[in-house]
């Protein structure tokens, strides 16, 4: 079998990016789990750039590598998490059930894609040539290379998704703000309460 | 592309969202429960762009979008979370999340 230099880079692709993923779950520390992290989303950035679908590849270097996982490592960072101690825990009757369930969720899911797959697609390994420019065919825009099509197929058929998203992030910040915020008020007043009550002597940052 | 079909992209998408299930449900520590809500993400990602490429339909390309807009929001929130309880149980591990407990 001859492989082509695009299919090569599809098994590269591949490889890294559930390698990543193996890592991720495998790795004791937080951080290196983060890197591999990284490592994957980049890998599946670039399955994204094999389908020629180039914005969307941008977008999850953008946001995932860059701004969700920097999020991660800056919070894992915050916590001084160590990594996770050696010991495992007894294999308690809860775990095994879910191992068990995880496993076999994991093979139905394996067996009906590979099924089934092949339904859905008709055995058709040929891909259609991407267009250059946005186009609309009835009430779909054609997949295209252009960021214009993304623009185009936002503002008109997911116009009302689009402004739920927009207000979903919205709702988003105003949560987290408060979710930090009250834990802070609640920690500073049982703070002063406590220092009032049990402590005489001052902290040595305050003195 | 010769070789390489939508079924190659769909076993790589299976594969990474069963390895994010896996560490979902075998992990304690909630940092790589987390990451591993990502992962399965991703992989549904994957799989709606190699359908949308192999039917060039834009829907799903734009659906990936919005993946990404919620799983933003998700991170961020989640985070948020667990921040707030590591401050009252100075913990990140999910059997030491008992409050709700009795």
């Amino acid at each position: 079998m001859n492989l082509s230099l695009v299919d090569f880079l599809f098994y590269v692709f591949a490889t890294i990016s559930v390698g990543g993923g193996l890592a991720v779950i495998l790795s004791r520390n937080p951080v290196t789990a983060a890197m591999f992290m990284i490592l994957s989303l980049v890998g599946v950035a670039s399955l994204f750039v094999l389908l020629e679908a180039f914005f969307l590849a941008v977008l999850q270097v953008l946001v995932y590598a860059g701004a969700v996982m920097v999020l991660f490592l800056f919070i894992i960072m915050l916590m001084d998490v160590g990594p996770d101690s050696g010991k495992r825990t007894a294999l308690s009757k809860t775990r095994l059930i879910s191992g068990f369930v995880a496993l076999f969720g994991v093979g139905l899911l394996t067996v009906l894609t590979l099924e089934y797959s092949g339904v859905a697609t008709d055995s058709a390994t040929h891909w259609q040539d991407v267009a250059e420019e946005t186009s609309v065919e009835g009430a779909n825009v054609v997949f295209s290379k252009s960021v214009k099509s993304f623009g185009y197929g936002l503002f008109t058929k997911y116009m009302l998704p689009l402004q739920v998203a927009g207000f979903l992030l919205l709702a988003a910040m105003v949560g987290v703000i408060v979710l930090s915020k009250k834990q802070d008020e609640e920690k500073s007043s049982e703070a002063t309460e406590d220092a009032s009550s049990a402590s005489a002597e001052p902290r040595p940052e305050e003195a | 592309m010769d070789t390489i079909g939508v079924q190659d992209f769909l076993v790589v998408a299976v594969l990474l969202f069963s390895v994010g299930f896996l560490g979902v449900v075998l992990r304690r520590n909630l940092l790589f429960v987390l990451m591993s809500l990502e992962l399965m993400l991703n992989a549904v990602n994957v799989a709606l762009v190699a359908f949308s490429r192999h039917s060039a339909n834009m829907d799903g390309s734009l659906f990936v979008f919005f993946i990404m807009t919620v799983a933003a929001a998700e991170v961020s929130v989640g985070l948020a979370l667990l921040v707030a309880l590591y401050k009252k149980r100075q913990s990140v591990f999910s059997e030491h999340m008992t409050m709700l407990k009795n």
